[in-house]
């Protein structure tokens, strides 16, 4: 038995809302997979619940909008992402590294927005969404506003959603996928049920001829307190030939990041994968684009 | 504080009064008295609790019962043929010897009667990512591999799809 004092299941976002305004202790439930999990631990102790799990008729699916943009409902699970045929033909890395959390059967109920609304570095998602300058679509008593991801990650456990607020939708504008290929890699001890030590994410464009990187995106989880993407790295290799960018972006994004040591692993190995990791996740990505790397 | 939670549990309906804070497994387990649903690590990890809830293979010990209104689930106590025996993807398991102590054969079964029903084929590999989600400390899951790929491979003479 979870030691709940209370839990009220939610009947719509509005009712959400106003259970959040009516109980200022009260903690937001979507798929459970998080939250239960501390409950369980003892880290939340008596808590009151404000379950949306079943609110998946107005926050479930993944929808392309008229003018490009991909819109991802927040209670839509990693598999939903995973096998969206939408995140499948436009943007395949962020089902790539949906697939890569937990094991299959949380997948299938763990959520992308809960994923993202944690606030965890290691999320599998949130250095895709980084890269990708996921907007997030956040609602409260007094309507609607939209955060660019960037701004989001306000600490550990800490993002830009006040009590009152929910998270409605992600954003994925069109400008930010197209014509890019990505690839992520998830470095843990084992393959399936585990933790990333470190997470990349690198997305690229290329230029016609399939030889110059004319854009590059990358961001990392637990390469920070919270995800980031490494500005040093994307400016080092902008307009460079493929091979010499691959060489040059891992030593660049050490400029930016600052991992910690934990019973994980150590800040120096963490670092030694920043700067392995860039090279080879771009590498993959130029592959997808067509480069011949 | 105890809630009704009418749902379809091994293809009938179900109507039993639960505490809207325990999780699917205590109410499979103790409520109904389905005990091939295991409790192991109860945080999601080692998938001895795996049952389907609307066909969709899921942890129940991280999944609060009051969740389950209205839907349909299913444990291996709901599993048999036409004649009231053991499903081909069970005998599977027995005939090449997929099962050691037990413990963890009830989820992996509900995880692989998902797999199998997609009527689709699976390299080794996928098949190896699938059931990713369970842990078997007995056999090496070499067997248990090679008892779901012969499933699958049934099945898709039967329901083949292709992709």
């Amino acid at each position: 038995m979870y030691d709940i004092s209370s839990l009220y299941q939610a009947t719509s976002v509005a009712d959400a809302i106003r259970a959040l305004q009516a109980d200022p202790k009260a903690i937001l439930i979507a798929g459970g997979t998080d939250v239960l999990i501390k409950i369980r631990e003892g880290r939340l102790p008596g808590c009151s619940l404000v379950s949306i799990h079943e609110l998946g008729e107005e926050l479930r699916g993944i929808a392309l909008a008229p003018n490009g943009d991909v819109e991802i409902g927040p209670l839509s699970t990693f598999r939903d992402v995973t096998f969206s045929p939408i995140i499948r033909q436009h943007i395949p890395v962020l089902g790539e590294a949906t697939d890569m959390a937990g094991g299959p059967q949380l997948r299938a109920v763990g959520t992308i927005g809960g994923n993202v609304c944690n606030g965890v570095t290691s999320a599998d998602s949130a250095s895709t969404l980084m890269a990708l300058d996921a907007v997030l679509v956040v609602r409260g008593p007094a309507g609607e506003r939209r955060v660019p991801i960037s701004q989001w990650y306000k600490g550990v456990h800490q993002v830009n959603l006040a009590h009152d607020e929910l998270l409605v939708k992600l954003l994925i504008p069109r400008e930010n996928y197209d014509g890019f290929t990505g690839h992520y890699i998830k470095y843990a001890q084992r393959s399936a049920m585990d933790i990333a030590t470190l997470g990349v994410s690198c997305l690229v464009k290329l230029s016609e001829d399939k030889r110059l990187v004319r854009q590059v995106k990358l961001a990392f989880g637990v390469a920070n307190p919270v995800p980031m993407r490494s500005p040093a790295a994307e400016a080092a290799v902008a307009g460079l030939p493929l091979e010499e960018a691959i060489a040059q972006i891992g030593k660049a994004a050490l400029q930016d990041v600052n991992p910690r040591t934990s019973w994980r692993a150590s800040r120096e190995f963490r670092l030694q994968l920043v700067e392995e990791l860039s090279g080879r996740a771009l590498r993959e990505a130029a592959r997808k684009g067509g480069a011949a790397v | 504080m105890m809630e009704i939670l009418r749902c379809t549990v091994n293809n009938k309906p179900v109507e039993v009064g639960i505490d809207p804070r325990e999780s699917l497994a205590d109410t499979l387990r103790q409520r109904l008295g389905l005990t091939s649903v295991k409790k192991g690590c109860e945080v999601g990890e080692c998938g001895a609790c795996t049952v389907l809830v609307d066909g969709v293979a899921i942890d129940s010990c991280i999944y609060l019962s009051v969740w389950a209104q209205g839907k349909t689930i299913l444990t291996v106590e709901g599993l048999r043929d036409e004649n009231g025996e053991l499903t081909p993807l069970q005998k599977a398991f027995v005939e090449e010897a997929a099962v050691q102590c037990g413990f963890c054969t009830p989820g992996i079964i509900m995880s692989a009667v998902e797999i199998v029903g997609s009527g689709k084929l699976y390299t080794r590999e996928e098949l190896r990512k699938l059931i990713s989600g369970h842990l078997c400390r007995c056999t090496g899951y070499e067997n248990i591999l090679n008892a779901v790929e012969r499933a699958v491979q049934e099945a898709h003479k039967f329901v083949g799809k292709e992709e």
